[in-house]
């Protein structure tokens, strides 16, 4: 059997309450977004997990490539000085 | 809900791939990391997992048969909304399961073709029939039962789309089986009756569970990769005993007899220790010549042609839709 084109796989992304962001749960095929949203409601959302969903094409999403982990993010691991933790601060100044 | 048995390696063909790139995968699982989809993987790997969690997803899906008869005939509303509402889970529970298994490269098209040929092989379980109420009961109490025995190691599978679909699973499951166990109290506290039919359910069903975990360690040649790359964290034999530990004093509770007259507590190990199982019966009834095996692909066979419509239907809507918004 081949994939069928026309039940394409979407991202699902659920906002549990207000005040935090979309987080994602999983993914779904579903004919168009009509559909998407109302599997997703029955697939995530069974037991008060959401009060918003969002759904993606999956295809839509560009991924950085796992390959290039060291290159993207070693630069954000080197540079200890991004952090408050890297300077000092007399004792007695207390917390700062 | 349901592995078993689904977690032996796919060792037949043992492609070339670059020894450094295998040592570094393999140190990553030693240190505890995640996998996840786009992450170089041994090509052995890929397979082993690919089947294990589509056989798992079949698993769930055929799941529904054996209970799905019993909604109609549950006997109370109170009873059929919680059994409407653990076949649904079930159903659930294998879309994830076919999710992460699409993260491996092969499309949910392609398992569900796997399944229907029956070429692919889902959990023995589902080939015994569920013959009275009593056994929504047993399934719930004992098959639920050591599908968590088994699932709750999964959650910290190796590769990361698994793991997350089992933290899903777990979190659902605790209900199924402690609906299942409610039924057993509620018949084993009733009349002589309904007491002998808690007592028949579970005389069917108990060997079948055990059976649920996979075969003997001295015989399952396979796990031995899976524990390496912590696909698998317990051989099946520890499985089991967790689970035969954790439901004899339930039996008791509900004054039911487990059907081995060799069960007994081993005050040295602290473990009970079971009878022979009968291996021959768990080797035919994966074989195919299980009680319902036939049954149930034809089931999901006649749900799969009669649901082309649907599908047909839908994908037509949706083309209409993107030609009318061009």
């Amino acid at each position: 059997m081949m994939e069928n084109k026309m039940m394409p796989l979407w991202e699902v992304f659920i906002r549990s309450r207000n005040g935090l962001a979309h987080k994602h749960v999983g993914s779904l095929h579903a004919t168009d977004s009509k559909m998407a949203v109302q599997a997703a409601r029955d697939v995530y959302t069974r037991r008060g997990e959401g009060l918003s969903i969002w759904v993606v094409p999956s295809a839509a999403i560009v991924a950085s490539d796992p390959s290039d982990k060291a290159m993207m993010f070693e630069p954000a691991e080197s540079k200890v000085y991004r952090h408050p933790t890297f300077y000092e601060v007399p004792d007695e100044i207390g917390h700062m | 809900m349901y592995t078993q048995a689904l977690n032996a390696t796919d060792s037949q063909i043992q492609p070339v791939e670059d020894m450094s790139q295998a040592a570094a995968f393999q140190a990553r699982i030693d240190a505890e990391e995640r996998i996840e989809a786009n992450d170089w993987m041994p090509e052995t790997y890929r397979r082993t997992l690919a089947r294990q969690i589509s056989q798992h997803a079949h698993s769930e899906i055929v799941g529904m048969l054996p209970e799905g008869n019993w909604i109609t005939r549950a006997p109370s509303l109170r009873r059929k909304a919680a059994l409407l509402a653990k076949v649904q889970d079930e159903c659930g529970h294998g879309l994830y399961l076919y999710a992460a298994a699409e993260t491996l490269g092969i499309s949910r098209e392609q398992f569900f073709g796997q399944l229907l040929s029956g070429n692919a092989k889902y959990s023995s379980i589902f080939n015994y029939p569920a013959t009275t109420w009593a056994d929504i009961g047993a399934i719930g109490w004992l098959v639920d039962g050591a599908a968590i025995m088994n699932q709750i190691p999964l959650c910290r599978c190796s590769y990361g789309p698994y793991a997350r679909a089992m933290i899903r699973v777990c979190k659902e499951e605790s209900f199924h089986q402690r609906q299942g166990f409610e039924i057993m109290v509620t018949l084993s506290r009733g009349t002589g009756e309904q007491k002998a039919m808690a007592q028949d359910a579970l005389n069917r069903w108990w060997w079948p569970c055990l059976m649920m975990f996979g075969p003997p360690d001295t015989v399952s040649e396979h796990s031995d990769a899976s524990m390496a790359w912590k696909i698998k964290r317990f051989s099946n034999d520890e499985l089991r005993q967790k689970f035969v530990d954790a439901t004899v004093p339930q039996a008791q509770h509900l004054g039911l007899m487990l059907p081995d007259p060799d069960l007994r507590f081993d005050e040295a190990s602290g473990h009970w220790l079971y009878g022979e199982i009968d291996w021959n019966e768990f080797k035919q009834v994966l074989a195919g010549n299980g009680p319902c095996n036939r049954d149930r692909l034809a089931a999901r066979r006649k749900a799969h042609a009669e649901g082309a419509w649907v599908r047909d239907a839908a994908a037509a809507h949706a083309l209409k839709q993107m030609r009318a918004a061009v």
